[in-house]
């Protein structure tokens, strides 16, 4: 018999229609994973067995847990499921857990909700739990406050809570999206652990087909709140009957065509940095002892050809951004030279390092926040051009805009819209345009694609495969994600703690990984190939 | 921890020597002679300047700043010119009437505040939430001088439950006096209670859509468990600092409530030195209320230390 059940499930918001027709089953100890694209629905399924959805939402259909119709069940019985019967992990570590409480309290809190067990009674079970979750008392006592933990740790700090009364199902929601891929792996360890020990259902919620298949039995693929395909996960893969599972599939694959392969060595270079370091004034601990600074960057030697496009890959806090900043004079080295095209950047100012800017752009992670949201796209895109010795007339102005966003695949006509009237991965292309428009010689891109889904990410990896091609721009990828570093570059510079550790042709570091940090990074990456493959063995 | 409180600290002092410093130069810049306005019209001119030699008022800026920023610390505020008794001993009568007003106000407008806050965040857009930030809305609008003739005609006219003015003195014992202090806090408290609850709602509304909110929910907490538990003490912090910025308007608020209500606090006590032109008085009281304003504010500063520990450091 199914723990879980939801059949036939429609929910819309104000009107929206949200779901159609769902249908998923978890059996105890089961792992279903639920992929799909954002907005196709995954949140809100898991908000409708949780019934934690906004005011206006309607469901309709059933969902049944152990028997318990939950669309029908009232508040109170709702209450006395969650926590304890229900867990739930959320996508974001970083603002999931309450900042003026301690970690002890926000575990415990549950413990005595529920089972009204005393102070010191849940305090021990809170305890027992973070030690299983892998943070002993020693480091971690209870009267840790969630900003003195890391990313990671907080996201253990959050499974904890939801399966402090071992429940018999879990939702994890992106648990390990916002993490980097060593401790994603570590993360999905433990929940495989904590599956099997308690004989759990879990239903795991990604945008992420390799994850998904890595964890789950069976999965369902969702597509615009409609179920598009769903079965044994080895199977249902293998075999991709349905085109939107094949297309995923291959989105998630994709690698980029890039015919001209830089020859290294082949010119002079574009972009050289010379024993760069950064050091931050550290915590002072006493009083009387003076503080040590932090070298977030130490030591860091890096050259970039015309033309060439260099991966620099690292987990996250290994100082990959602050590194990029410096290149990009948005931030001073403590020590080292930073030249471009040959000419000293560091410690110019501001007017003399136009020249440098207007050859040297730069694309961020996220789409969303990098416009202002209420200027134009004309004005948007058209920013870098006051970096241009003559200054263009308007309809020189006009002309390059128009230019610009007919070669990242946008119109002229949208030049007059605003940031808000464009998708997620065609906020992307304004922010490419807008970095392409001076005509640089280098891009920096700071995890350009994590925040996209896959179908619109491996466009995204076209379009900067084919600026590459087209206009010879260089570029330096800052990325946790291997297949982004081995889909897009030439080499690959591994960063970990500060210093760069292994560099090399990126197929020899991927392939071949020598130094610890490289080989933690590579053994972590999710892959859909390797993952498909073992699945296939284990489901025969 | 300690550190944090100590820059506080620090930053507190200055401020409050920055601000002496700017009480006694504007008070330099005014016009009009205290000797000459102590010894009247009619006396003559070396008359005039013997006294100010006496006074002490032909002696240099800085050493003449010093003299009086020394004796502002051994609570020597000089005499007043008008009355010719030490201005400490002037203040030292009203303060006691003031600062339980201010007190009492204060207290008022939290205790309103605060839950009409929650009530209206937790029925955010609905008729309780509506009716509740009218009334807010009506409370900011209206001055409280007319609030306080409000109430006099309810509470003292019509209900004759408290008096309508005046001060029978702490002597008379403690509930004559809170009582005749009661309307004056009301009337000063009711339009700070508006902003400050229009301020705990949108500060609890913000809070209430945190990732952390839903994680307390996820736990089988009910909805009021979590707006209790969880989501008030993170709305805490803004509605601290916008208690620590109405504590000056409220002491500003005194000076026009006390003479509504003929109460001897230090706000009548100004408003007559200003009349007369008892600058030393208005300096003194001036300087007084500006002390009270820093050290409410660095309680403030000591309290987002209580409630958020991202404040006090690693451990």
């Amino acid at each position: 018999m199914s723990l879980l059940e939801i059949e036939n499930l429609s929910l819309a918001i104000g009107g929206t229609p949200i779901l159609q027709e769902v249908e998923l089953a978890i059996a105890p100890g089961e792992v279903v994973g639920l992929v799909g694209e954002s907005g196709s629905g995954k949140s809100m399924t898991a908000l409708t067995i949780m019934r934690l959805l906004p005011h206006l939402a309607r469901a309709d259909g059933r969902v049944t847990f152990d028997g318990i119709d939950l669309l029908a069940a009232s508040e109170d019985q709702m209450c006395t499921l969650r926590g304890d019967d229900i867990g739930m992990v959320f996508q974001e570590p970083m603002t999931a857990l309450n900042p003026v409480k301690t970690i002890g309290e926000q575990v415990a809190e549950g413990i005595r909700w529920h089972t009204k067990a005393g102070r010191a009674e849940a305090e021990e079970r809170a305890r027992k739990m973070l030690d299983r979750v892998g943070l002993p008392g020693t480091k971690f006592p209870l009267s840790r406050y969630p900003h003195e933990l890391s990313g990671g740790q907080r996201q253990r700090v959050v499974i904890a809570i939801a399966c402090a009364l071992k429940p018999k199902l879990l939702i994890a929601d992106e648990p390990t999206t916002a993490l980097d891929v060593v401790l994603q792996a570590q993360i999905l360890d433990l929940l495989r652990d904590l599956v099997s020990e308690n004989r759990m259902g879990l239903l795991l919620i990604s945008h992420d087909l390799a994850v998904v298949t890595e964890m789950s039995d069976r999965l369902t693929i969702l597509r615009r709140g409609e179920v598009m395909e769903a079965g044994d996960t080895a199977r249902t893969l293998s075999a991709q009957h349905h085109p939107y599972t094949r297309e995923l599939a291959l989105a998630s694959m994709h690698v980029p065509a890039r015919p001209k392969t830089h020859q290294a060595g082949s010119a002079k270079p574009l972009l050289e940095v010379e024993g760069v370091s950064r050091a931050y004034p550290g915590r002072r601990m006493s009083l009387f002892r003076p503080a040590q600074p932090v070298r977030a960057v130490d030591n860091v030697s890096l050259t970039i050809e015309p033309a060439q496009s260099v991966a620099l890959v690292g987990r996250s806090g290994c100082g990959k951004s602050t590194l990029a900043r410096m290149i990009l004079a948005l931030d001073k080295p403590t020590a080292g030279a930073i030249r471009f095209r040959g000419e000293v950047i560091t410690g110019k100012a501001e007017a003399a390092l136009k020249p440098a800017r207007r050859d040297m752009q730069v694309v961020f992670q996220d789409p969303y926040g990098s416009f202002d949201p209420r200027q134009k796209v004309e004005k948007l895109v058209a920013e870098p051009l006051h970096l241009l010795e003559k200054q263009p007339t308007r309809a020189e102005r006009r002309e390059m805009v128009a230019h610009a966003l007919d070669e990242v695949g946008l119109g002229a006509r949208d030049m007059d819209k605003y940031p808000h009237e464009f998708s997620g991965g065609q906020r992307q292309r304004l922010s490419i345009a807008r970095a392409i428009i001076t005509r640089p010689k280098l891009v920096v891109a700071d995890e350009p694609v994590s925040a996209l889904d896959v179908s619109i990410r491996a466009q995204i990896l076209d379009l900067f495969a084919e600026l590459n091609q087209k206009l010879g721009i260089a570029y330096l990828f800052i990325t946790h994600d291997l297949t982004v570093a081995r889909a897009m570059s030439d080499e690959v510079l591994v960063m970990h703690e500060g210093k760069i550790v292994e560099r090399g042709r990126t197929a020899d570091i991927l392939d071949n990984p020598r130094s610890e940090a490289a080989q933690a990074l590579v053994a972590a990456a999710p892959d859909l190939h390797r993952a498909i493959a073992r699945r296939m063995q284990e489901q025969g | 921890m300690t550190a944090y409180l100590l820059k506080r600290l620090i930053i507190a002092a200055s401020t409050l020597v920055l601000a002496s410093m700017v009480v006694f130069a504007v008070m330099e810049i005014l016009p009009g002679d205290p000797a000459r306005l102590m010894l009247g019209f009619n006396a003559g001119a070396d008359q005039v300047e013997q006294l100010r030699n006496q006074m002490g008022l032909n002696a240099p800026l800085v050493p003449r700043y010093l003299h009086w920023a020394g004796g502002l610390l051994s609570l020597d505020f000089g005499r007043s010119y008008t009355y010719s008794v030490p201005v400490i001993d002037l203040v030292r009568e009203r303060v006691v009437v003031s600062l339980p007003l201010a007190l009492i106000a204060l207290a008022l407008s939290t205790i309103i505040a605060v839950p009409v806050g929650v009530f209206s965040a937790s029925r955010q857009g609905r008729a309780g939430d509506a009716l509740a930030m009218g009334a807010a809305q009506l409370g900011v609008a209206v001055p409280n001088f007319w609030f306080a003739l409000m109430l006099i005609y309810l509470f003292a006219v019509w209900l004759r439950l408290v008096p309508a003015g005046g001060f029978p003195g702490w002597g008379a014992g403690i509930w004559p006096a809170v009582k005749s202090l009661l309307l004056p806090a009301v009337a000063l408290a009711l339009p700070q209670a508006a902003i400050l609850a229009r301020v705990a709602r949108s500060a609890l509304i913000e809070v209430l859509n945190e990732d952390y909110i839903r994680t307390a929910r996820a736990k089988g907490l009910p909805y009021r468990a979590v707006l209790w538990r969880h989501a008030l003490r993170n709305a805490m912090i803004p509605v601290l600092t916008i208690l620590g910025l109405q504590f000056a308007f409220l002491l500003a608020g005194t000076i026009i409530i006390e003479n509504v209500f003929y109460l001897p606090g230090l706000g009548r006590l100004v408003f007559q030195a200003i009349n007369q032109r008892d600058l030393i008085v208005v300096e003194s009281v001036v300087m007084l209320l500006v002390a009270a304003v820093i050290i409410v504010n660095l309680l403030v500063d000591f309290s987002y230390a209580v409630v958020d520990p991202r404040l006090r450091g690693r451990q």
